[in-house]
């Protein structure tokens, strides 16, 4: 079993978990993720590693309640247990030998662009980093970025907070303004990476993409997490779960994510009833 | 009196139209009254070309001996010094291709149901037993078995009666490997899975489930950190391969690993199970193996209303077990034989609506003797589906051979062992079951975890 040491809600629908798995803190790095159950009959949930701690044996999950898995996993307080929790898993960033990157978060992916951001700082890379977020009740992790990046930039869709627009809109003017990036590192809804790509594509700067397909086992086995990668299969869960984004197929990516929207609409609303709990 | 009937005694089972739509064991097992007439059927003959025909060597005419006596609780002693799992072996095992298609009856009429009866025994001792399972004295040597699929854990079976102080690394949150996660409950029913893991824990092994070997440990930390002198890799058969056609990503389409994973893991078959699985009305399952007929029988039970079977080959070259096609035929699989997709075909939004196929016929044989189907020109026609399921075999796992430096494999990626005993290229490790020979059957699987065990013992002892 693994103690939640501790819980903290960052946003309305985002909480931040540190959970006790020593044997994952010791190998956990930037870029990898972990697979958890919260109880004994409950999903495989992959989560990209936010943080951790390799002498507290803690590794720090942040995760959007979005269906009735997140919201299961939610309803645990501090100080109890998830059932299971395996990793790291996947491929760590590769972030040696860059001089300069845009790190590009949106959504609930800045919790996992936050870490690549942190590693690239510690090791002398200067750091931009572009945020977007709904609204202003959606922002997290502001702080957290400004302390490790050389220039930061948040962007809101309502203007409510930061800058009014989009985080492709920022991201161009940067590499416009004559900012040239070894690398340009995307976290972030589908959507959104799409189109960080298509931005950086036009100006030659090499785009990683970290993915987040549907995932079953995630060690390698059942095939779920497959991608279309360069023309080639690939697995999100071994050969990722970190792509080189021009050579992504995203369309096919979007489309294969919402195979169970049905469903998930469902189990959510049933989550609703059980957990008592209001979700927007 | 010995009984010459030609063919097996009748196993009972669900009548197909019931069984069809339920996820209970198909097989009921035969009777004690059953089993002693069948027993009586094997000629106790001198050479023995069943027992040669076993991959674990069960000294097969003496177990049948004794259920023909009735001592049933003999029987279980006679298999229980070859092997640990006769519960799921008298089920899973290809018997036709092994003991059975040696036995001396099978050359005029059927062979003696030696299957059957292993099922009857194991399930028969598992009902009865009283003794508390025997725990060795422990020799002070510690050994890992990676994976607890039938390879990993027939090897730490052994070892654990040897006396080794044995733990067994799973991947997934629950032990068991393909016989929790692949092989679906109709056909081996999860409690006994789980009272062969609880056997093999009171016998002293331990299990650690969430252990990824390669990420949360590498086989060097297990020997130079964690103290284990030998490690059993058992990993497993890998990630699913697809035939890369055109239409493959569209929605609906599965790998035969993902459907059974959500059905038998995850168990997306009962009303209140968390994972999502298509609903379908007409399925193609592309691949004549064990685990097409278990994705077919699956969706079958799932409620889908036409369920074909598509096979490039003929139904001679069909690898499945014999007993598993006919059960499929039974339960209205259609099989559509040597037939190839080319093509997925999709509707609007993106979602299977069909599979273009073409039609094979053999030609001349290729490596494997096999006769090498090829297209029939001009011969192309539409499979009104909505699901297609992907069961064309699967490709190695590169976590462990990625991790383990000096660790030998082919060119699939397959770990290369000197053959009997299992040795790997790094001393100390050992290798077995489909992670060193692609995907197999449980019973090689399981004489590999044997052969394993008892050259680590011998390595040991020899240290």
């Amino acid at each position: 079993m693994y103690r939640i040491v501790e819980k903290t809600s960052l946003n309305p629908t985002v909480t931040k978990m540190v959970v006790e798995a020593p044997l994952v803190a010791r190998k956990a790095l930037p870029g990898q993720f972990v697979i958890l159950r919260a109880g004994e009959d409950s999903e495989r949930i992959p989560l990209t590693v936010a943080d951790y701690d390799r002498a507290g044996g803690t590794v720090t999950v942040i995760f959007q309640v979005v269906g009735a898995g997140t919201m299961e996993l939610n309803a645990l307080k501090e100080g109890e247990s998830l059932h299971d929790f395996v990793g790291p898993l996947g491929r760590a960033s590769e972030l040696d030998g860059l001089k300069k990157v845009c790190v590009v978060g949106g959504g609930v992916g800045c919790a996992i662009a936050l870490p690549v951001a942190k590693a690239l700082h510690e090791k002398g890379t200067e750091v931009h980093s572009v945020v977007g977020f709904r609204n202003q009740d959606l922002v997290i992790l502001e702080d957290e970025f400004k302390a490790c990046s050389d220039k930061f930039v948040l962007m809101s869709d309502d203007g409510s907070r930061g800058r009014k627009g989009l985080v492709t809109a920022a991201l161009e003017e940067l590499i416009q303004s004559g900012e040239q990036y070894d690398e340009v590192i995307a976290i972030g809804p589908l959507v959104m990476m799409k189109f960080v790509v298509a931005v950086t594509k036009k100006y030659n700067v090499k785009t990683v993409v970290s993915m987040n397909p549907i995932m079953i086992d995630g060690t390698g086995m059942c095939g779920g997490c497959r991608l279309t990668v360069g023309g080639k299969t690939k697995f999100a869960c071994v050969d990722g779960p970190e792509f080189d984004g021009f050579e992504v197929d995203f369309d096919e990516a979007i489309h294969r994510g919402a195979m169970y929207k049905d469903f998930e609409g469902h189990a959510r609303e049933a989550a609703c009833h059980l957990l008592n709990q209001e979700v927007r | 009196m010995a009984n010459m009937s030609m063919t097996k005694c009748p196993m009972p089972s669900q009548d197909p139209a019931v069984r069809s739509h339920n996820f209970d064991e198909v097989a009921l097992g035969y009777t004690a009254e059953m089993a002693v007439e069948e027993a009586k059927r094997c000629l106790n003959c001198p050479k023995k070309p069943c027992h040669s025909g076993c991959p674990v060597g069960i000294d097969i005419p003496a177990f049948i001996g004794k259920v023909a006596e009735e001592d049933f609780a003999g029987a279980y002693e006679v298999l229980e010094r070859s092997t640990t799992l006769a519960a799921v072996c008298g089920r899973v095992c290809p018997q036709e291709s092994q003991c059975e298609g040696q036995c001396v009856r099978g050359a005029k009429g059927e062979p003696v149901a030696i299957g059957r009866l292993e099922r009857f025994v194991a399930d028969w001792h598992r009902e009865h037993a009283q003794e508390a399972v025997v725990k060795a004295a422990p020799n002070g040597h510690k050994v890992a078995v990676v994976g607890s699929g039938p390879s990993g854990l027939t090897c730490a079976g052994d070892l654990a009666r040897l006396g080794y102080a044995v733990t067994v690394f799973e991947a997934l949150h629950t032990p068991g490997g393909v016989l929790v996660y692949g092989i679906p409950e109709f056909r081996l029913p999860k409690e006994l899975v789980r009272k062969e893991i609880a056997t093999l824990e009171a016998m002293g092994v331990e299990f650690r489930t969430n252990m990824v070997i390669g990420k949360v440990l590498t086989v060097d930390e297990l020997m130079e950190e964690e103290g284990y002198e030998c490690v059993y890799l058992a990993s497993g058969a890998g990630l699913p391969s697809f035939m890369g056609i055109p239409g493959e990503t569209l929605n609906g389409v599965y790998s035969a690993n993902e459907y059974l994973t959500r059905v038998n893991l995850m168990k997306a078959y009962r009303p209140d199970s968390h994972t999502p699985i298509a609903k379908s009305h007409a399925v193609a399952v592309v691949g004549g193996g064990n685990v097409a007929m278990d994705a077919a029988r699956c969706a079958k039970r799932l409620g889908a209303e036409t369920v074909y079977i598509v096979y490039r080959r003929s139904m001679d070259e069909l690898p499945a077990r014999k007993e598993e096609v006919e059960h499929a035929q039974e339960e209205g699989i259609l099989f559509r034989l040597l037939t190839n997709p080319v093509e997925v075909l999709g509707d609007e939004t993106g979602h299977v609506k069909g599979m273009k196929c073409v039609q094979m016929e053999l030609g001349e044989p290729d490596a494997s003797g096999r006769r090498r189907p090829v297209p029939v020109p001009d011969s192309e026609f539409v499979l009104d589906v909505d699901t297609m399921i992907m069961s064309i075999g699967t490709s190695p796992n590169p976590l462990i051979r990625s991790t383990t430096p000096g660790l030998e494999t082919n060119k699939h990626g397959c770990i290369v062992t000197n053959g009997e005993d299992g040795l790997t290229s790094r001393t100390g490790v050992y290798a077995g079951g489909d992670a060193v020979t692609g995907a197999a059957t449980v019973i090689l699987a399981m004489g590999a975890g044997k052969q394993a065990a008892a050259a680590i013992h011998k390595y040991i002892q020899g240290k």
